[in-house]
């Protein structure tokens, strides 16, 4: 396996060259052990085309920077290991994100946008007390807010998500996710019907049509089908469901 | 260029990780208008990747009853090997609990304390009290005489760096994302902002502020292997060497880290040895106990490093591919706190690896990891020299770690300088008008548009930034480790000076347009060497082992000479800094015996 020669066809558009229409460009490379898409890119970056645009942060599939479309499926590229590809690879930028360049997508303003609409930071009126101690929590809910919590906003579930491809404004697993982190959180003062004016609408819940491709790509394994049903549960419980 | 490109705040903050949004957040809390600029987005910066934990004497746990700021101050000067600033690791001590205690507050949640009796790795029996129950939990970290890094799950990093971000997202701070400054505007006395490349489109922008603060983490990716985000390439150091006024301080002392894996250099955090475990040579033989019969696998990590590399050279390393390793045993920990605590070590292994480290052993070496050197500030966060600019975090040498960092030190830091620089900040902000010369901004402009444009046109040049930039990866790699030597260290200076003079004639093999990647290599590479050189002259002067610096030819601690700190200074046109040194403030501790990592090691 280790010397097979891998030929990957990687989507082109440079917005700045908007004369160069997009297109597919195939690069060959020889397969070293163990080598990962992170390598593979940046050794075709260094010796065959320095102009190639992707991002790779942390490397440690930790940051949430390199999701693409690898063979079709949305993961992220530092941890996909090209042994468990066949001799073809094909690379495309994540959909529904705002085109950077190549394989470079714009998933920072969308996450951005997404907590401001999701108001995502605690809401609470006490005052934080320098001197005090710690408010407590018992470690099981310090685990399940962290569960939620764990998110890297990659956006392989919204680039896999059918209604995201087709509504702009629909917003997905990660969203109904984040509501979910902030209603496990005792710290979180917001009355539930404030916190469902936001998913109570076909942006929200409503919108989604069950195919739950996102539950299977999580590259973090959050399970976000368990996340959904416990929104709507919530929901249920406060007699706000389909109101 | 255009005027109305240029982006006026009161506050310009270099840097999204968790020092500069919580430098931000106390800005924007006063009321000032503030602005980050950050090569990713703020919750991709490097923090996010910190599994660990952060220190603070909260003494919640069993292990760390009784626990105090006293003890982390003296822990923190022991690590730093007197090297430290002992006013700044006073204050710093006395406000980590309440940072942690903020972060919770804003909505981190800490893993906690489950009251009941449980037995460690080791055998001991320990009691978690009813009354503590709830309240942060803590973890074992190395050099420490207390459990007293507060953790949540695998991800510490990960949540403070989120709850963080959420802070900002509220107060609606700016954030320009894809956005790179590549030089500090100045006129030698005062800064008044930075000029910007974006990293989306390849055009320049001035950013006009009242005060502008570098908060843009360390620099690890000079080095050929390091356990750093790929952005790490320490272009803020670099901008503000490039002044001339304003030094870096100790560059010379550079962390490696036990863990880094082998190959991929990943790093699997000290909580796996804090946790209780171990460390195995080729023999299967747990080795540390030998070399530190006290603080066995947690020492301070340039005492770990250092034993791991000697008893790989003693021949006992395992032989592999990619060079000798040793093991990394956590599988006495169990599946269920591997598959919690320490799960993320687990998803490393298993994604990069291919291997379940429940049951099998995790191979390991020394990789560089942090950098205790940065740009020279006081107490305050004020950079010397330079009204009105300021650093925090890793890319600051504040100084709190010396020669040496104490883990979950770091993650503390940030947020600590964040609340203490951010202060100085506001108050700066409050006194001083925005004050700019229009000449002044259109010059630093200027110049780094004709770099640009210079290397877009390809008309002269010839070198390779890729070749250049792996051959300084290497030498720093091979000759300014974790043991030195005069020999080697000379060596390494005549290479990097010569790389130094090749990349001011760099030559684009692509078109440099738009968010061309070889174009914002090429515009970095010549700070990164001169940061390199910097590292590489401290490190030659430098002739004393302390902390991280080990010198083979120079083996013991030498106070009467050497409790100084090295500041490095670029002036223009040099091919080399100028060095100077300044005393090491001793208030409290005076030096003495760190309790382990007794020397000289000999080399083989
Ligand atoms: C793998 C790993 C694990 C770690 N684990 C721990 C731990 O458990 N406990 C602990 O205490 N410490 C740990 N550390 C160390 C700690 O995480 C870092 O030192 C700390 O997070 C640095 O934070 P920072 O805010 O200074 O910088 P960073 O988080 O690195 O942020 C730097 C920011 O600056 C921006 N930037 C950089 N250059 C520029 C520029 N020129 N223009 C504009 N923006 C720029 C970046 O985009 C980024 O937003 C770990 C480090 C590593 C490598
Ligand atoms: S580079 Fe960070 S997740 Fe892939």
């Amino acid at each position: 396996m280790a010397d097979r020669l891998l030929t990957l066809e990687i989507f082109r558009y440079n917005p700045l060259t908007p004369n160069i229409p997009p297109r597919m460009q195939a690069y060959q490379l020889r397969e070293t052990p163990g080598m990962s898409l992170f390598i593979a890119l940046n050794q075709l970056r260094e010796e065959q085309d320095p102009s190639l645009m992707f991002d790779f942060v942390c490397r440690a599939a930790v940051c949430g920077s390199c999701a693409m479309l690898i063979n079709g499926r949305p993961n992220l590229a530092c941890k996909t290991l090209t042994q468990d590809l066949p001799d073809k690879i094909t690379l495309m930028p994540l959909p529904v994100f705002r085109l950077v360049g190549d394989l470079s997508v714009d998933t920072g303003v969308w996450f951005r946008d997404l907590s401001l609409r999701t108001e995502s930071w605690i809401h609470t009126d006490k005052t934080f007390e320098a001197q005090g101690l710690e408010e407590r929590m018992d470690n099981p809910t310090a685990l399940s807010i962290y569960e939620a919590e764990r998110c890297i906003e990659c956006g392989c579930c919204i680039a896999a998500c059918a209604t995201a491809n087709m509504r702009a404004d629909f917003m997905g697993a990660a969203f109904l996710n984040r509501i979910a982190r902030f209603l496990i959180d005792p710290r979180d003062e917001r009355p539930a019907a404030q916190v469902f004016e936001v998913v109570g609408t076909d942006e929200g819940v409503f919108g989604c049509i069950g195919l739950m491709a996102c539950d299977d790509l999580c590259p973090m394994e959050i399970p976000l089908q368990g996340q959904l049903a416990f929104v709507r549960r919530k929901m249920a419980l406060a007699g706000l469901w389909g109101k | 260029m255009k005027w109305s490109d240029a982006h006026i705040t009161d506050v310009l903050v270099i840097g999204a990780g968790l020092a500069g949004e919580r430098v931000a957040i106390e800005a924007a809390q006063e009321g000032h208008q503030v602005t980050i600029l950050s090569l990713v987005p703020p919750r991709r910066s490097h923090s996010t990747a910190a599994q660990g934990g952060m220190q603070a004497s909260l003494g919640n746990v069993a292990m760390g009853y009784g626990d105090n700021p006293d003890i982390h101050f003296e822990d923190t000067v022991k690590g730093s090997d007197w090297g430290c600033d002992q006013e700044v690791a006073r204050m710093f001590v006395e406000l980590a609990p309440v940072a942690v205690r903020q972060m919770s507050y804003w909505g981190v949640p800490w893993s906690r304390v489950a009251p009941g009796k449980r037995t460690l790795p080791d055998g001991v029996e320990v009691e978690e009290l009813q009354e503590k129950a709830g309240l942060i939990a803590q973890r074992q970290f190395g050099g420490t005489a207390k459990w007293r890094t507060c953790f949540a799950a695998d991800g510490t990093g990960h949540v403070l760096q989120y709850a963080m971000d959420s802070v900002v997202v509220k107060l609606g701070v700016a954030v320009h994302d894809r956005t790179e400054a590549i030089s500090l505007i100045h006129d030698g006395e005062r800064c008044c902002g930075a000029v910007a490349v974006s990293l989306r489109d390849g055009t320049l922008r001035p950013y006009l502020a009242k005060a502008t603060v570098i908060a843009t983490g360390g620099y690890g990716r000079i080095y050929g292997a390091s356990t750093n985000a790929v952005i790490n390439e320490g272009t803020g150091m670099a901008i503000a060497l490039d002044t001339g006024a304003v030094p870096l301080g100790n560059m010379e002392a550079v962390q490696f880290h036990p863990t880094g894996i082998v190959p991929a250099n990943i790093l699997v955090t000290e909580g796996c040895r804090g946790d209780g475990g171990y460390l195995l040579d080729k023999n299967l033989h747990r080795f540390m106990p030998d070399y530190e019969p006290v603080k066995k696998e947690v020492a301070s990590r340039d005492v770990v490093s250092r034993w791991m590399v000697h008893h790989m050279r003693r021949g006992f390393g395992v032989d592999s591919p990619y060079g000798p390793h040793l093991w990394l045993d956590i599988r006495h920990l169990g599946e269920e706190h591997i598959c919690t605590n320490l799960r993320e070590v687990h998803t490393i292994c298993e994604n990069f690896l291919g291997i379940d480290c429940v049951s099998a052993l995790i191979p390991v070496r020394p990789t560089q990891h942090y950098s205790m050197g940065g740009v020279r500030t006081n107490k305050h966060g004020h950079a010397y020299h330079l009204a009105g600019l300021f650093a925090a975090g890793e890319a600051a040498c504040w100084d709190l770690h010396g020669l040496n960092r104490l883990g979950g030190n770091s993650l503390a830091e940030t947020i600590v300088a964040g609340m203490v620089v951010g202060e100085r900040v506001t108050a700066f902000v409050r006194e001083h008008p925005l004050h700019f010369s229009f000449s002044l901004v259109a010059e630093a402009v200027r110049v780094q548009q004709a770099r640009l444009d210079d290397l877009r046109s390809r008309s002269r040049g010839s070198e390779d930034v890729y070749q250049l930039r792996k051959a300084m990866e290497e030498t720093l790699l091979e000759k300014v480790g974790i043991f030195r030597t005069g020999e080697a260290l000379g060596e390494a200076l005549l290479t990097l000076t010569e790389l130094y003079r090749r990349s001011q004639n760099l030559r684009l093999r692509s078109s440099g347009l738009g968010p061309n990647p070889e174009l914002f290599a090429a515009l970095r590479l010549p700070g990164m060497l001169r940061l390199a050189l910097c590292i590489v002259h401290g490190a030659l002067a430098r002739t004393e082992s302390r902390g991280s610096h080990y010198r083979e030819d120079f083996p013991h601690r030498d106070d009467e000479n050497w409790l100084k700190r090295t500041l490095a200074y670029w002036p223009e046109g040099a091919e080399a800094p100028r060095l100077e040194y300044e005393d090491v403030k001793i208030t409290e501790l005076p030096p003495g015996d760190r309790g382990y990592g007794g020397m000289p090691i000999s080399g083989d």
